[in-house]
């Protein structure tokens, strides 16, 4: 009998014996999981900053601080970075939206150059009123005008100049793009320091293109305070349609004083999904 | 370097070349005459003509007499000119320097060049054979002087070469006429019974100065090479030329991209030597059946940067047909500037209009589609906007003015004004509606206006009155009345401009 309960406490103090050293497994699993997440985490930024140069963004020229553009504008790109190096597509229906897509890209294009450097305009006949950039904040004689005809002659000008290393900036109007001239500009411009502009006027189709981002800017009514005269600042909606790996958005923009500057605005609800509601 | 000169004499320059036209006149005699006097006279006859006592200068109806058969061509003056300096440019295979002799020669400055053909032997063989076998007849010969060589040429034996220094005792034995003395004084001296130059060369000089003129001693001085005398290339001589000739005719691209990779690369070493560079040169090809192919490029900045400019010559390869063939190649850098210093530079290329790439960008495109298509732009000190910038002559030009920026001015201007229709209240005010391209637009901001007195020392017309109005989707519009409003007389509404 004795030998028998002496047995079961045997058997009872190894059962507890069990169950702490269970408690104290399951504890450093806790812990070592943990350890493990973090560990997942670090390699999974790691691979998305890794991916990021492989999508057309690139380190080494987000270092500039382009301060002419709003905050939240920036944030809907990887980095929180207005990705230069890389090709920006303009979508413009119309003469006027086009002028308003040039006044866009002249701010931008103004923070890049910063009162230095050189750019390549590539246009179909002469459209941008030179004296008028100056107002932007570029130096009209910096930059190149050349006046092409076709379209294939532009194409491959913009290749030509993607692939120079002397160049802030090439903006290029187009009607069509087609997927794989946009990939071979987008290769020719991975390897030079310049941005791309590419405006497409009256395009025929939106069709996929390797174009990092996809704009569209078109003008709003100006708003001035009660009873003064004049027309006030040019007034933009900009609508960012696509990027690669970041969050597409529309912001109204006023530009003032040379810079880029958010309108706070009621939440847009877009169209589309009214109609979906509805 | 002792001077080399080859005189080539054609004895029957112009028939030779109608025969070459005409292959039936082979066989046959004939002559070129002219009128003179009411007559026709001979002023070229064929070997053939010749043989049977035909000389120039005489009249065809004596001639028809001795055959008649005989054929009589009417002759072009002009043509031995012309034929002259296409044969002359056609021998720069030989030598860059050539000179026409007028009336039936050519001379060559050989200083130098027959080595390239393996000696002076068989350099004007190769010269002989080739003109034999266009069909000249030829008389050439090689000397230290001019006045030696055209002696040989037409009084010595064929393909004669004077040795360096030999030229007193080669022309000993010729006669005066040999001198290229005038056809008056060989007159008086076959009357003295001095038939041999070398009757003329021990006589006293203020004699024959005294009998003869002073030209006879001046031709025997320079014959002899006692007194310098140089040629008058058709062609001038650019001071930064390189030539390539080829053992055999090239016709392949790949032939020609070699070639002028090869010419290049002299070039460029040269030029890089001296601290210069080139804005234009121009590649010239000779074909085998004596026309020239040529390509021409231009740099926006002096370059002896060898692929940057062999990529420009790439694109135009293909616009050079070779034909039959191509045996000479030269490359001449007709526009030639200082190299500007270049700062060495230790991280980065500067982005700026001064960035040698950029510039060799821009070469590369004016050579493919222009350079007409290519400006930039300064700015002009005029208050009209279609002046008020201006293309600038190249990349360095600095602004003198500056650029304006008082006044509010649109991104993108009409190059012409487009009229409008324009509902405006009278008499200074912004208009209220608008239709552009069968479009209605509302104004509903406006601003001005701003006027823009028309120069009047450079052109005549109405001042304008601009407005910068914005109509209800936000589009802004640069407007303009053209003069002031007159009821009586009519006023005109103009777009100008987009406003960004």
């Amino acid at each position: 009998m004795l030998y028998r309960s002496k047995k079961i406490i045997k058997a009872i103090g190894l059962i507890m014996l069990l169950l702490i050293y269970l408690v104290f497994l399951s504890q450093n699993i806790k812990h070592w999981n943990a350890l493990m997440d973090t560990a997942k985490a670090n390699i999974i930024a790691q691979l998305k900053k890794d991916i990021l140069p492989l999508q057309g963004f690139k380190n080494r020229l987000s270092t500039v601080a382009l301060d002419a553009i709003p905050v939240a504008m920036k944030n809907a790109f990887p980095n929180a970075a207005f990705p230069l190096g890389a090709v920006h597509e303009l979508i413009a229906d119309s003469a006027e939206d086009a002028t308003t897509t040039f006044g866009f890209i002249a701010a931008i294009l103004a923070s890049i150059m910063q009162n230095a450097g050189a750019s390549i305009w590539i246009n179909g006949s002469q459209s941008v009123f030179p004296p008028a950039l100056k107002s932007f904040g570029l130096s009209p004689d910096k930059i190149i005008f050349i006046y092409l005809k076709k379209e294939k002659e532009i194409l491959w000008a913009m290749e030509e100049a993607f692939k120079c290393n002397g160049l802030s900036a090439v903006i290029g109007e187009v009607q069509d793009l087609s997927f794989t001239a946009s990939r071979r500009l987008q290769l020719a411009i991975e390897k030079s320091q310049a941005t791309g502009f590419i405006v497409r006027r009256n395009s025929r189709s939106l069709n996929t293109t390797a174009c990092l981002a996809r704009w569209k800017i078109t003008s709003l009514p100006g708003e001035l305070p009660a009873g003064m005269p004049g027309v006030g600042f040019p007034r933009w909606n900009v609508d960012l349609l696509k990027v690669r790996n970041g969050r597409p958005g529309s912001w109204q923009i006023e530009f003032v004083g040379g810079r880029l500057k958010q309108v706070p605005t009621m939440k847009v609800i877009h169209q589309q999904q009214q109609k979906k509601t509805g | 370097m002792q001077k080399r000169f080859i005189s080539i004499w054609f004895r029957y320059l112009k028939t030779d070349w109608w025969i070459r036209r005409q292959a039936v006149l082979h066989d046959k005699p004939f002559v070129l005459a002219l009128p003179d006097h009411g007559r026709m006279v001979i002023t070229a006859a064929n070997s053939l003509a010749e043989k049977q006592g035909i000389d120039p200068g005489m009249v065809v109806a004596d001639a028809r007499a001795l055959i008649p058969s005989l054929e009589v061509l009417d002759d072009q003056p002009e043509t031995s000119g012309r034929l002259l300096n296409a044969l002359a440019e056609w021998c720069i295979r030989y030598t860059p320097a050539v000179a026409i002799d007028p009336p039936d020669g050519l001379l060559l400055d050989a200083t130098g060049c027959a080595h390239l053909w393996g000696g002076e032997k068989s350099y004007i063989t190769e010269i002989h054979k080739r003109f034999k076998h266009f069909g000249y007849d030829v008389g050439i010969a090689l000397a230290d002087t001019i006045g030696a060589a055209w002696a040989l040429a037409r009084f010595g034996q064929n393909d004669s070469i004077i040795e360096s220094g030999q030229q007193n005792s080669a022309l000993l034995s010729l006669p005066p006429a040999a001198l290229r003395i005038e056809a008056s004084t060989i007159e008086r001296l076959e009357k003295l019974g001095l038939r041999q130059i070398s009757q003329l060369i021990s006589m006293p000089r203020s004699a024959l100065r005294r009998r003869f003129g002073v030209q006879i001693l001046e031709r025997l001085d320079q014959a002899l090479g006692y007194e310098e005398e140089g040629i008058n290339p058709v062609q001038p001589i650019e001071p930064y030329q390189e030539r390539l000739p080829c053992l055999e005719p090239i016709v392949t691209a790949t032939g020609i991209e070699i070639a002028l990779q090869r010419l290049l690369d002299a070039l460029c070493h040269r030029l890089q030597q001296e601290q210069k560079g080139l804005r234009t040169a121009l590649f010239k090809g000779y074909r085998m059946d004596g026309k020239i192919e040529k390509m021409e490029i231009g740099t926006n900045r002096p370059s002896c940067n060898l692929n940057h400019l062999f990529k420009l010559f790439e694109t135009k390869i293909e616009t050079i047909e070779p034909a039959s063939g191509i045996e000479l190649f030269t490359l001449e850098a007709s526009k030639v500037e200082d190299l500007p210093t270049v700062q060495e530079q230790l991280w980065g290329n500067k982005m700026d209009l001064d960035n040698v790439e950029l510039s060799e960008l821009l070469d590369r495109i004016a050579g493919k589609i222009g350079a007409h298509n290519i400006h930039r732009y300064i700015p002009a000190e005029h208050y009209w906007p279609e002046r008020s910038f201006k293309e600038a002559s190249s990349l360095n030009e600095t602004i003198q003015a500056t650029w304006k920026v008082d006044r509010p001015r649109p991104l993108q201007l009409l190059s012409t004004p487009e009229r409008i229709e324009v509902t405006a209240p009278i008499p200074d005010y912004p208009p209220m509606l608008f239709r552009y391209r069968g479009k209605l637009h509302k104004i509903m901001k406006a601003d001005g206006p701003e006027r823009i007195e028309a120069e009047w020392w450079l052109q005549d017309g109405q001042h304008r009155d601009y407005y910068s109005v914005e109509d209800e989707d936000g589009h802004r519009y640069w407007l303009f009345r053209s003069g002031h409003y007159d009821a009586a007389k009519s006023y005109q509404w103009f777009i100008h401009g987009f406003f960004a």
